[in-house]
């Protein structure tokens, strides 16, 4: 059987991507693919609005005693690059591939509430724009992504851009926790028939249990927000320490967030890798459940570490202890993930598309940023090293050397599915080793100037041996991270253009989602081929290894 | 239970209400951190008083039990829904004007949100819970006005059902809330 039954012949006339190109009919699509197509672009408007603040600091950081801009300028600047990375980058644009993939893979034909689905969306784009109008307002906010009280009430930030900071971050919040119900409900009633939890595809597992984190933890920053909302408009007392409150309160209740949150930024990413690295591997994934059953063990992990991000506070000897032992527990479950992708490749039949080689970067940088991570949870390493540049390189290797690379190679995975067309591989190797390269001279050396002491979120440093070099390399490797985006924008541009018409299954994958045309119709499936494992359209395709009792939940 | 079996509606609204739990969770927490720890000013011993509230308390949580009447009235297609349901709407209403009084009076006092610690969790956390009855009082009031012009029919029952979730909900906070705020006050 050389090409599936299941998928409509060209009979039909393709899809085209013009035809729904009328503006109003995006504005008021409900259609799950239309919206996380739209989730994918307006994350990409603000990530050149993040990706050209972060140039701006490191203009200002490229050599000591520079003058390229203001403290309080520098100030807003970090503050916006953090908060619009974290919040109106990585996690819309997560749940966004989510929203287009996950109702394909279990051959559902929508989310299951679609108009909340799409309430969703906007509220995630108006509360971004609400962020942003701060800037127009005239001041933006300026205490740093995770606004530690009391900096950030009134009497130490008297403009109104913290309290943008809570309404539009308040907006986007809701929104996430209704995608958050949006797709549990999907997953437990709309699968298809056949498709239990044990034959679920791995990125709509973990699309599920990260939905679950986010019911968890995004009220915890909702409440949060509110409280010093009424700080700064009403006067109230939560906060501040002049009239009574406690800024270690913001502490421990943003990063009772905060954590969850940093999973809440990476799960999706590692189910996107246990669909690629699979597909290019030729071979099941290794160790299916333990993958699932370990994202399991981190999402209930994940509330019970905030406390790292205190330890330089002073909480005590126990509680340093019990936060300690939390945080290194996690890299057990992560270990095993790393060892099951590696497992796949291991003997597999590898296809270095420009997606895998996405893949394979990741494995390497997610694995040193785990690494310096489990070096956090040691508590004199963490008092030693608490905001300096070391975490900023800690944490960028994690969220844009694993999450943002995960996501590329994402796109590239599904973008013939969204549009119908191939990703150029050629600009696409461009893309990936202008990229590697830029992101490594970035934030590599970071690690170095961190561990030499330079602090974090100050405008400006001493000359002091090595630093300014050290310092110079990071930011031409920001312009060489810069342009390679500007590469991928290119790429998405010129392929949805001319792109290599890609067919139904460009990939030879097995999931669902690969079952119907490229884009999909609105009703997304004709007919959904029959699930007896974890692979149906392999299934479908290898009739004789039906039998293979290894492939079967 | 099948997944096929799982309502969509009903289980949206039981997600939906975990993750207002966790909301309530952080303002409660915020007022128990600060409760011995209010330097001078207003506290809730001085300023509350729980006999009366108490008796507020005890019609709204009352009230579960007239929605969970009005439900079983809507499953047998009796028209007694509607006297249950206004019944339930009553039993809110009155919980909220005891609240509205209860801050009068303290407002007059001036105790404020913004007086000290105590006022400002005290507001903050009852604030919203009468939010959330103010929605529940709102959801019922078009339950009951589409039940009169007879616009309610019979597979409307997971509209009703998670309706009666949340008021349900809204009943168990102002337990927890009225355990924290006005018993814990007496000491």
């Amino acid at each position: 059987m050389s090409e599936l039954q299941v998928v409509p012949a060209e009979m039909e006339r393709l899809h085209r991507f013009e035809e729904t190109a009328g503006l109003l009919k995006w504005i008021t699509s409900v259609d799950h693919k239309q919206i996380g197509i739209m989730y994918v672009l307006a994350t990409l408007m603000f990530f050149l609005f993040g990706g050209v603040e972060a140039l701006l600091m490191r203009i200002q950081l490229s050599w000591p005693g520079m003058h390229f801009l203001a403290p309080e300028t520098y100030d807003q600047l970090f503050t916006l690059h953090g908060t619009t990375m974290i919040f109106l980058v990585v996690m819309p644009l997560l749940i966004g591939i989510g929203v287009y993939v996950v109702p394909l893979q279990i051959g559902a034909r929508d989310m299951a509430f679609p108009r909340l689905n799409a309430l969703s969306f906007w509220l995630f784009l108006f509360g971004g724009l609400l962020l942003y109008f701060s800037v127009f307002y005239g001041n933006s906010p300026d205490a740093g992504w995770f606004a530690y009280a009391p900096l950030t009430e009134k009497p130490y930030s008297m403009m109104e851009g913290m309290s943008f900071w809570c309404v539009g971050l308040l907006t986007a919040g809701i929104g996430t926790v209704a995608s958050g119900i949006n797709f549990i409900v999907t997953v437990a009633t709309l699968r298809a028939r056949g498709m239990s939890l044990n034959r679920l595809p791995l990125f709509t597992w973990m699309t599920l249990v990260n939905s679950f984190i986010i019911l968890g933890a995004l009220p915890a920053l909702n409440a949060s927000q509110v409280m010093l909302l009424l700080d700064r408009e009403l006067h109230t007392r939560f906060f501040n320490p002049t009239g009574g409150g406690s800024p270690i309160l913001w502490q421990h209740f943003f990063w009772n967030f905060g954590h969850p949150e940093v999973y809440i930024l990476i799960i999706p990413a590692w189910g996107m890798l246990s669909e690629v690295i699979p597909v290019f591997s030729r071979k099941p994934i290794f160790g299916y459940t333990f993958v699932a059953a370990s994202t399991v063990a981190i999402a209930l992990l994940s509330f019970w570490v905030w406390g790292h991000h205190m330890f330089a506070v002073g909480l005590g000897h126990w509680p340093d202890i019990f936060f300690a032992a939390t945080s290194a527990l996690i890299a057990v479950p992560t270990g095993i993930k790393i060892f099951a992708w590696i497992g796949t490749m291991w003997g597999g039949a590898i296809r270095f598309t420009t997606s895998m080689m996405f893949a394979v970067a990741f494995l390497i940088q997610f694995t040193m940023g785990g690494v310096t991570g489990i070096m956090f949870a040691v508590v004199p390493i963490d008092w030693q090293l608490t905001d300096t540049y070391f975490v900023v390189a800690h944490l960028h290797y994690v969220l844009f050397g694993g999450t943002l690379f995960a996501v590329f190679s994402g796109l590239y995975y599904w973008f013939p599915k969204m549009s119908g067309r191939m990703l150029s591989e050629r600009i696409g190797r461009w893309h990936f080793w202008l990229t590697v390269i830029g992101f490594n001279a970035t934030f590599f050396v970071q690690h170095i100037v961190g561990a030499m002491g330079m602090t974090r979120r100050v405008w400006t440093y001493p000359n002091l041996p090595r630093w300014a070099v050290l310092n110079l390399i990071s930011s031409i490797g920001a312009f060489v991270l810069g342009f390679s985006v500007l590469i991928f924008l290119w790429n998405l541009w010129v392929s949805a253009k001319r792109g290599e018409p890609a067919g139904p299954n460009p990939w030879d994958a097995w999931t669902l989602e690969w079952a119907t045309t490229s884009p999909p119709p609105e009703y997304n499936f004709r007919e959904i081929p029959p699930v007896h494992g974890r692979r149906p359209l392999w299934d479908l395709q290898h009739p004789e290894s039906e039998k293979n009792p290894k492939e079967h939940g | 239970m099948r997944a096929r079996d799982l309502n969509k509606t009903r289980f949206a609204m039981l997600l939906f209400l975990g993750s207002e739990s966790v909301f309530f969770i952080f303002l409660i927490v915020a007022y128990i951190y600060y409760h011995g720890d209010v330097r001078s000013g207003p506290t809730a011993h001085s300023s509350l008083d729980p006999v009366k509230t108490g008796i507020y308390t005890a019609i709204l949580l009352s009230s579960s039990g007239t929605i969970w009447l009005a439900e079983r009235a809507f499953r047998r297609g009796s028209s007694a829904f509607r006297w249950w349901i206004a019944a339930t709407i009553a039993c809110g209403a009155t919980f909220l004007c005891g609240e509205m009084k209860e801050y009068a009076k303290m407002l007059h006092e001036d105790i404020t949100i913004s007086r000290n610690v105590f006022g400002s969790t005290y507001f903050t956390l009852t604030g919203f819970h009468a939010a959330h009855v103010t929605v529940g009082l709102l959801l019922m009031c078009v339950l009951l006005g589409l039940s009169i012009r007879n616009r309610l029919r019979e597979d409307h029952g997971e509209a009703v059902e998670s309706i009666s979730y949340y008021w349900h909900f809204v009943d168990l906070v102002w337990a927890a809330v009225f355990s924290t705020i006005y018993l814990w006050s007496t000491r």
